[in-house]
């Protein structure tokens, strides 16, 4: 384990980054430019993959298992956060009949 | 100079020869037994508490009072017994106050233990006290039945209060022991006026008469700090043998020509004097045996007692005796004139009780505090005689009593003995020649007219006047109410609930008379009013013993011994004076005084029995003549004091809390408070507009300072990389 953790090969963590990078990408563009509530939480869910292979991929770098740590428990949380998320947008829905966040768009304030 | 005569030249140092030898005092720890004279009316305050926790509805809260005090009054005689006129004796009880400070170079510390001085002038105040005390409390035991249960605890545990308070106040070995006890008097007077609490008018002469006492109070309080600066103790022993030693230097001249003014501002306060003597009349408000006990016989002495006691600082201060006798005699004078023209006999005998405290200080201005200790100990007994028989009244006639509602009570069965010893008050606060109390005035006012001093000499006949006016208006009452054709009139009190106030601006009610109120009978006194009342009756009589015992045995005068064995020792001599107007002063006061007492005793006899309608013949003629128009409304307004003190000081100061209250409101609170608050919002409201309530909006946003964030540092690696 811990030879296996010592040595890494470089291009695998840029690549590793690399898809990181595209995956937090496309989930903030799409997280930009969709309405659909369902798809802007798939969105974030993608972000948050993103961000949790940088983290292994660091982890990777400096040669220890707690970047590995972490997502684990991340996707613990994350798994319990989305089923709490897509009950809000059920929720949601049986408001308005529209999965459109505009819907909900005056409860800004003032 | 004034006339202190007696012990001058055993010493001829002047300090001495102005305040007299006093004796050391001794350290007396056997004594220490002494401190249940406190202790008892103490305890009897914390039984009575625990009978109010566990709601008793007997008499229980009045019996176990009139043991302690009874208890406390048997103490103070085997006190005296034990001491008589000897050496005064300091009994340390514990550790009290106690603080030092500062280093080796400058040392200081104060130190006030809780400890008693028993000299003769404390034993001769005790007697009275507890004497009173205990016969007021049988008294009360009887008058405030109608209130067993919650009141009658709280009735009696406040004169437990009281009576622990006084004994503490008299009994003090030092300055600050004495301030516990004169606040502790003061916080049971409160408590007791504002008795009958539902009461508007009651509440508020407590609280009149808590305020009024509280200027007095920081006058006392001031001087006290300012002994403690000047002469470096609080100690009476030590303040006297300080005293004795001659003038001290240092501190400014200022200073110790100060405090016996302040001190006597803490006097005029407690015992009602001008300017602070509007809230005894409204004390009235209280049960008349808190009246007799607190607001004429004991309480209001105490004033008299501080300037006894501290009488060596007043003695080297001409100054400050001379505005004593000022003070005193204007008091006697003007309250003697509103007593002429009241008309609730309660309120009468208070201003009465004003005018009699004012004699006392004229006597101690004047030089002669056997004069007003003696004046002290007769009022003591006819005041709380006529308190208790006018008690008697209103308890008899269901609260009534206004005289203009009462008359020929003499003739009503069960008030016999309460009109025939109202009389022998009557005849007592009058100065009936061979009366207590005509001794005792006597002394006084001889003291004045004999004096070399014009000004006093001014006084004194002012006193006679006086003498004449009290004459008048006490037997104004007594032959309006207990003599004459029988009719009244019940009060109120357990009949309907109003609120009884006596106004004095509407004119006597006449004709209405007996059966008025078909249902009511008046109940007489029972045994426990009628015993203290004779009590006290031969207590009033018996007061004149030291005189006879001068006038017909050639034997000593016992409160004069008393008075000389003390820290008063200064005006203790016999007084003696020049001779007015060929006579000999004490001859001249005698025959003036008695005359007065008998022209005063006629004008009432015409004008209030013979022909009642006089009465107001004579107010009619005052109120036709321009010149004398203003003299019955202005008695009968009390001079007015009470409204000029209501536009020379509570209206400024409602002005001025108004004033404070705006500026509070739109300066404080509405720019430096709500402003401070406003300024969040106004930044806020400059940003609203980025919140546009769409999602993406929010997270363009965040994403964009993301991007600036990172390029920030992108570019600061960069640079550093150069």
């Amino acid at each position: 384990m811990t030879e296996l953790l010592a040595t890494y090969d470089a291009s695998s963590v840029n690549a590793a980054l690399l898809t990181s990078s595209v995956l937090f990408g496309i989930g903030l563009v799409g997280f930009l430019s969709r309405r659909n509530m369902i798809v802007m939480f798939l969105c974030t869910e993608l972000m948050f993959q993103g961000a949790a292979l940088a983290m292994i991929a660091f982890g990777r770098v400096h040669g220890n298992p707690d970047g590995q740590t972490f997502v684990i428990f991340i996707l613990t949380i994350a798994a319990a956060e989305a089923a709490l998320a897509l009950g809000l947008v059920v929720l949601l829905y049986r408001r308005r009949e529209t999965l459109d966040s505009e819907a909900w768009s005056e409860l800004k304030e003032c | 100079m004034l006339n202190f005569s007696l012990l001058a030249d055993a010493t001829d140092h002047a300090a001495a020869t102005a305040i007299g030898v006093i004796q050391p005092a001794v350290d007396a720890p056997d004594l220490k037994w002494a401190g249940l004279i406190i202790g008892l009316p103490a305890l009897s305050a914390l039984l009575c508490t625990i009978c109010g926790a566990m709601r008793v509805r007997s008499k229980l809260p009045a019996f176990i009072t009139i043991v302690a005090l009874i208890g406390s009054f048997v103490l103070t005689c085997m006190l005296f017994q034990q001491l008589g006129q000897g050496a005064p004796r300091v009994v340390g009880l514990f550790e009290w106050m106690s603080f030092s400070w500062g280093n080796a170079d400058r040392f200081q510390s104060f130190s006030a233990p809780f400890a008693l001085y028993v000299d003769s002038l404390t034993l001769f105040w005790m007697l009275f006290v507890t004497g009173l005390g205990s016969l007021i409390a049988i008294y009360a035991s009887e008058y405030m039945e109608s209130d067993v249960g919650k009141g009658y605890t709280r009735f009696f545990g406040g004169v437990s209060v009281f009576l622990a308070a006084m004994a503490t106040l008299v009994m003090a070995s030092n300055l600050v022991v004495l301030y516990l006890g004169w606040e502790g008097v003061g916080l049971a007077s409160y408590l007791l006026i504002g008795y009958y609490y539902s009461k508007p008018s009651a509440v508020a002469a407590a609280k009149k008469a808590f305020i009024m006492n509280r200027i007095g109070d920081l006058g006392l309080a001031l001087g006290i700090s300012l002994i403690w600066v000047n002469y470096g103790t609080v100690d009476y022993a030590t303040l006297f043998s300080v005293l004795e030693a001659g003038p001290t230097a240092g501190h400014g001249d200022w200073m110790p020509g100060a405090i016996p003014f302040l001190l006597m501002l803490g006097a005029f306060g407690k015992s009602a004097q001008i300017p602070l003597f509007t809230w005894l009349p409204d004390a009235m408000e209280g049960p008349t045996p808190v009246s007799a006990l607190i607001h004429a016989a004991t309480m209001v002495t105490a004033g008299v007692y501080l300037i006894a006691r501290m009488y060596p600082l007043f003695a080297l201060h001409e100054d400050a005796l001379a505005t004593v006798a000022w003070v005193g005699g204007l008091t006697a004078f003007v309250a003697a004139t509103i007593g002429m023209a009241q008309y609730d006999m309660k309120r009468v005998w208070a201003y009465s009780t004003i005018s009699q405290l004012g004699y006392m200080f004229l006597g101690l201005g004047v030089g002669t505090t056997f004069g007003a200790g003696y004046h002290v100990f007769t009022h003591a007994f006819f005041k709380a005689l006529l308190f208790l028989t006018a008690g008697a009244v209103m308890h008899g006639f269901a609260g009534q009593i206004d005289i203009r509602k009462l008359s020929g009570l003499r003739k009503v069965p069960g008030f016999r003995l309460v009109s025939y010893l109202a009389l022998l008050g009557c005849l007592w606060l009058s100065a009936l020649p061979f009366s207590a109390a005509f001794f005792s005035k006597d002394t006084i006012l001889t003291a004045a007219l004999g004096s070399e001093r014009s000004d006093f000499q001014f006084l004194g006949w002012l006193g006679l006047l006086t003498a004449g006016i009290t004459a008048y208006y006490t037997f104004r009452v007594w032959f309006r109410t207990f003599a004459g054709p029988v009719h009244f009139e019940a009060g109120d009190e357990q009949h309907d609930a109003h609120d009884d106030t006596h106004d004095p601006h509407h004119a006597p009610v006449a004709g209405l008379s007996l059966g008025a109120k078909h249902d009511f009978h008046p109940h007489g006194p029972r045994w426990a009013i009628r015993i203290p009342l004779i009590l006290i009756a031969i207590g009033a009589v018996a007061a004149g013993w030291p005189a006879y015992n001068v006038l017909f045995f050639h034997g000593e005068n016992w409160v004069q011994s008393m008075i000389a064995h003390s820290s008063a020792v200064a005006g203790s001599g016999e007084v003696h004076g020049q001779d007015v107007l060929g006579l000999s002063a004490h001859l001249m006061t005698s025959i003036v005084g008695s005359t007065a007492c008998v022209i005063g005793i006629g004008i009432a006899f015409w004008m209030h029995l013979a022909d009642r309608s006089a009465a107001d013949r004579v107010r009619s003629a005052l109120r036709g003549f321009i010149l004398t128009r203003w003299i019955p409304t202005t008695l009968e307004n009390r001079w007015y004091v009470d409204e000029i003190y209501h536009m020379m000081f509570r209206l400024p100061l409602w002005a001025g809390s108004h004033i404070l209250h705006f500026f509070d409101k739109t300066v404080v609170d509405g720019f430096l408070v709500d402003g401070t608050g406003r300024v969040p919002v106004a930044v806020a409201r400059l940003f609203q507009p980025l919140y546009n309530g769409v999602l993406q909006g929010y997270a363009a946003t965040m994403a964009g300072g993301f991007v600036l964030i990172a390029g920030w540092v992108f570019w600061i690696w960069l640079r550093g990389n150069g």
